[in-house]
């Protein structure tokens, strides 16, 4: 990375897709960036997804290409497995500290082929949190195929060696790589950098469907989030992207929308703005994958509001989908179907709807370490404990001059407006750094 | 009636008839009590028929609507007030009308006699009564008994199980003899709420006059009506389930006696959902040797309401076949249980009715019975003096 030593830098912490963005459009401008990931892969929520809506592209093949332009570009350091530790001012520019978290395998010779997995004595056996749940991994893995970078990362969670300090005889891992890449004695690593502006796109969090106990979520395991929904239904996910339960094809899936937003007592009074969508989204799913399936969606209000998304709305309605209003009140079990209780308030009449599948569009909230991320770059947070832009006209701008936000940490929104987002805050740093180097 | 100063004092206009209560009210499954839709009256007409509405004495108060409202506007208190706007035109079933006035006249809703109030220590056994000190005379723990625990037979044994308990534990606990007054818990419920302020005036004073640092009660009524209606500040206020399962924590009863029975539990609305007591009434039933606890399908958060609540044990309502009782039952049976624990009186009574309309408690073709016990009746069985 040859950069002109007067050249100043970016910070992005956080490479889901806003971050993505906004490092490819200040690497292109020609600055350099250090973009910071605290997961092993880059990618962010976008990754875990099947499909996107309204245009039903494939949200791997759309987004896949800008994981590898990042992983490749001249102009950006990538730093994964890493997290941001301090930040202090220096005049315009700021001192950051990032601490690269061992992966237990030396990411220059790791090759990527798979071989410690295969071997690993956990194989099969440690959730993997990518698939939200719904399929296992080994303790040593990359989270998904087509990971940046593609290097294996050991679980501290769930190794045996780095939890009960022995692994049998011998590591299988290490004995299996070819490359010999795996190093336990890794310790943390800790880099300093001088930037002249930070990007926060730290991202969101969905809340625990738990809090909501009357739909037995955590009991029933044919109730099911929206993002599990998507690892379910997506072609690269555990199943193929077969829609199945227990090996069988859901014949009554119904869809609950609002799960926690819009309602003050789980700490989320706003609307979480992309459930509408998606969910409309997962029913065309179900409808092309299981033609002759009962599709109902329980809706309080829908909201379409974003470019050709009423037409989606009036699409997937026309693929016998069928919209009920009314917010189910709770769920149970009748022999082996699930029973989901409503009032029909178009009808007035209580219902019950049997279901073999039921997906819950989850709340969208802050990051759990949100409070902590905001104190580390001295954000203000609003009400809904997003961070808060600075003003009307500056959306994007924060209390500490240089520091930007972009994407689901300042709010709930989908992928359109997170990508401008990203957009305008790799303008809005640009507008910076160009500065900066004039002065 | 006019709908207008109602609609303002109960802030119903926050409502965006997502509804919630009426889909997960129990009652509005079997009769035309629809909350949602009264709701939407109440913030569009100006005037509202109450008397048209006999539905609104089938509310149990089980509270799932208020619970489960996203915005706040606690469905079921509507449902009270308008209740009060009946009582007070004198429009009310008489079986009410009978529960309100002995409450008013003997301190209890079935008008039995205050001086039998005490009658519940006395199991007919004269060897066996139970000495309790008048809490008058000054204690730590103030037991509250409860109307249908002094007075119902099938209740009594459970307010004595308790005394022992408490004298097994060495507790400092005393009653109000035969000056304890009903809650008013159902009184409140049913809409009369001049009464329900005397009884919290009179029944406040006497428990403040007491000195006890704790109040217990035997049902999760006047635990729910003590703890949040009454405003009784510096006296902590528990369900017996609490009490106890801090007694075993703390190893101050013993146990020992096993109870080789496979249970099943119903968490009461008024215990459960309203305030969240889920973790003690089992942790209790755990802790009774060979009991082996077994859950229903509804259990926590989603129990099926026993239709004992919100005065309900003294209306019928307008659906006296299909009891939600008679649903519950049949739930606690498919588990295989071969008892259905309860912790309050009034489930003690629906329940066990329950089972034996169903026929539940005569042996099926796997000589399986069902039988409905208090919790504290189990607690009986296992402890050792």
């Amino acid at each position: 990375m040859e950069m002109e030593r007067n050249k100043p830098a970016a910070l992005i912490i956080g490479a889901g897709i806003s971050g993505i963005q906004a490092a490819l459009d200040i690497a292109d401008a020609g600055y350099q960036v250090h973009l910071v990931e605290r997961e092993p892969s880059v990618g962010g929520h976008m990754a875990q997804l099947d499909k996107t809506f309204p245009t039903l592209d494939c949200s791997s093949c759309i987004l896949t290409p800008k994981m590898v332009d990042v992983g490749n570009h001249p102009n950006i350091d990538l730093m994964t497995y890493s997290e941001v530790v301090s930040v202090e001012r220096a005049g315009e520019a700021f001192r950051v500290r990032v601490c690269k978290k061992p992966r237990y395998v030396d990411i220059d010779t790791c090759t990527g082929c798979g071989s410690c997995a295969e071997a690993c004595r956990m194989k099969g056996r440690v959730v993997s949190r990518f698939d939200e749940g719904i399929a296992k991994r080994s303790a040593i893995y990359v989270p998904f195929p087509q990971a940046v970078p593609l290097k294996y990362t050991v679980d501290p969670t769930a190794c045996l060696y780095l939890t009960l300090g022995k692994c049998g005889k011998t590591f299988l891992c290490k004995d299996a790589c070819p490359a010999g890449a795996i190093d336990f004695e890794q310790q943390e690593e800790f880099v300093d950098l001088e930037v002249g502006a930070i990007i926060v796109a730290t991202g969101y969090d969905l809340i625990d469907p738990r809090t909501k106990p009357e739909f037995g979520y955590g009991v029933y395991p044919r109730v099911m989030t929206g993002l599990e929904f998507e690892r379910l239904s997506s072609a690269s996910g555990p199943t193929r992207g077969e829609i199945a339960i227990d090996g069988k094809k859901p014949k009554e899936v119904v869809f609950i929308q609002c799960v926690g937003s819009r309602d003050p007592h789980t700490g989320v009074p706003y609307c979480s703005r992309f459930c509408c969508m998606y969910t409309a989204k997962h029913a065309h799913l179900v409808r092309d994958k299981v033609p002759d399936a009962n599709i109902t969606i329980f809706y309080m209000d829908v909201r379409a509001f974003g470019k050709g998304y009423e037409e989606f709305y009036d699409r997937v309605k026309h693929e016998r989908v069928v919209y009920r209003r009314g917010e189910p009140s709770e769920i149970y079990r009748q022999g082996d179907k699930l029973v989901v209780l409503a009032e029909d308030t178009l009808l007035g009449e209580p219902i019950e709807v049997e279901a073999d599948l039921v997906v819950l569009a989850t709340a969208v909230v802050p990051r759990a370490d949100a409070q902590e991320t905001g104190a580390l770059l001295g954000l203000e947070h609003s009400p809904d404990g997003f961070f808060q832009g600075a003003h009307k006209f500056r959306p994007l701008d924060t209390p500490m001059e240089g520091v930007f936000l972009a994407g689901c940490c300042e709010g709930p929104k989908d992928i359109p407006d997170t990508v401008a987002q990203g957009k305008a805050a790799a303008a809005s740093a640009l507008r910076v750094l160009a500065q900066q180097e004039r002065e | 009636m006019k709908t207008g100063p109602m609609t303002e004092q109960l802030e119903l206009f926050g409502c965006i008839q997502c509804g919630k209560c009426t889909g997960g009210c129990p009652v509005a499954r079997k009769t035309v009590l629809n909350i949602r839709s009264m709701i939407y009256h109440m913030l569009v007409e100006p005037e509202l028929d109450v008397s048209a509405h006999e539905e609104l004495w089938d509310c149990t108060c089980c509270f799932n609507c208020v619970e489960r409202c996203p915005k706040d506007v606690r469905p079921a208190e509507l449902i009270i007030e308008l209740r009060g706007q009946l009582v007070e035109s004198g429009r009310i079933p008489e079986t009410i009308g009978t529960a309100l006035m002995g409450v008013f006249r003997q301190g209890n809703p079935t008008g039995m006699a205050r001086e039998d109030r005490t009658a519940w220590v006395n199991d007919g056994n004269p060897d066996s009564r139970i000495e309790i000190k008048a809490a008058q005379e000054g204690c730590e723990l103030l037991y509250f008994v409860c109307c249908t625990a002094a007075y119902d037979l099938r209740v009594q044994p459970v307010a004595r199980a308790l005394a022992r308990a408490f004298q097994a534990a060495g507790l400092d606990f005393g009653t109000l003899g035969t000056e304890e007054s009903c809650c008013g818990s159902g009184v409140r419920r049913l809409g009369e709420k001049g009464l329900f302020e005397m009884l919290v005036e009179e029944n406040g004073e006497m428990f403040r006059s007491v000195g006890a640092s704790r109040l217990v009660t035997t049902s999760p009524h006047c635990f729910n009506t003590f703890k949040n209606e009454y405003g009784l500040d510096g006296i902590e206020v528990l369900h017996y389930t609490q009490l106890i399962a801090e007694l075993i924590e703390q190893g101050r009863l013993n146990l020992s006696n096993e109870v080789n029975k496979k249970v099943t539990y119903h968490d009461p609305c008024f215990l459960g959902k309203q305030n969240h007591v889920f973790d003690e009434p089992r942790a209790i039933l755990k802790a009774i040797p060979g009991v082996e606890l077994v859950e229903m399908d509804r259990n926590r958060e989603r129990s099926l309401c026993c239709e004992g609540g919100g005065g309900r044990m003294w209306a019928e309502g307008t659906n006296l076949e299909e009891r939600l009782a008679f649903q519950r039952v049949q739930e606690a049976a498919e588990t295989g249980a071969e008892i259905l624990a309860v912790a309050c009186p009034f489930c003690l009574l629906t329940l066990e009715d329950a089972v034996k309309v169903q026929g539940l408690d005569e042996a099926d073709q796997d000589g399986r019975t069902l039988q409905v016990m208090d919790i504290m009746e189990l607690v009986n069985l296992a402890l050792v003096d």
